[in-house]
């Protein structure tokens, strides 16, 4: 008989590690990219695949169904919170009159109007 | 009274799911007249309607949810072997995008699903389009960004 217990772990193991990649990849885009508005994309990839994968990952470790239930509403409210902060700063920089670099030299100019 | 309905068994949902006391009399009546309370400040108040309720979204935003996890699954790769890549080669790109949704509810959902696709976010909201922030040309695709809207625009249609 196959150990159930072995496979959640393996797949939790696998969801939490690939989260945590994210989230290094999306520290490291952070660092690298060059002006606020590429950084912003950087911080959307720890947003969504970095906390919605341990959050999987973590549902699988989860003792009872009650644990299941919170982690879902945790990772529910993350989905519908965080675009509204993503865009809450990304609009407040726009609107004081940060303009992003753009094309594929970067250079600010042009505003997109 | 509808909405009002629809808001107490959605907070009690919450409520017994968070707090996990299934078999607890007292505050099981706690959590009740708590639910109760809140749901009727919020009618007092005014603020019951169709963009703090928005119940006929429904049935049809789950699917539409799913749906948008593949498209942040695909985005995210794309993002992460551009933050990976030993030479980044960003072309970033500031373009407008129509906004199909009619209701606010649904401007609001399209405007988030940008944001929360990794690589595009929506920077500024005009009165039928959106500003949109993209990492890379790639990723700047007009007609994928307006198919999505047009999904949300079908979903806050039905009911």
């Amino acid at each position: 008989m196959i150990d159930l217990y072995l496979i959640r772990d393996i797949v939790s193991w696998a969801l939490m590690l690939a989260g945590g990649l994210a989230v290094v990849s999306g520290a490291i885009g952070l660092v690298r990219f060059p002006d606020f508005f590429t950084r912003l994309h950087a911080a959307g990839v720890t947003d969504t695949a970095g906390a919605e994968l341990i959050i999987l990952g973590m549902m699988l470790q989860s003792p009872t169904w009650l644990h299941v239930a919170k982690l879902a509403f945790i990772g529910a409210f993350l989905f519908l919170t965080s675009p509204v902060a993503t865009h809450a700063i990304a609009h407040a920089a726009w609107m004081t009159g940060f303009k992003p670099m753009q094309g594929p030299d970067l250079r600010y100019e042009g505003d997109g109007k | 009274m509808g909405r009002f309905l629809i808001l107490v068994l959605a907070l009690a949902g919450l409520w017994l799911l968070l707090s996990g006391y299934f078999d607890k009399p007292l505050l099981l009546a706690f959590g009740a007249g708590s639910v109760l309370f809140a749901a009727y400040l919020a009618r007092r108040a005014g603020i019951l309607d169709h963009d703090s309720v928005p119940a006929r979204l429904f049935p049809g935003v789950l699917g539409y949810w799913m749906w948008l996890g593949g498209e942040i699954g695909k985005a995210n790769m794309i993002v992460i072997r551009h933050a990976l890549a030993v030479e980044p080669k960003l072309s970033p790109k500031l373009f407008l995008v129509p906004n199909p949704p009619k209701s606010t509810v649904g401007k609001a959902t399209f405007a988030n699903s940008i944001t929360l696709t990794p690589g595009t976010v929506s920077v500024d909201l005009r009165e039928d389009a959106i500003l949109v922030h993209a990492l890379t040309e790639e990723l700047a695709d007009v007609a994928a960004i307006t198919d999505m809207g047009v999904r949300v625009a079908k979903i806050e249609g039905r009911g």
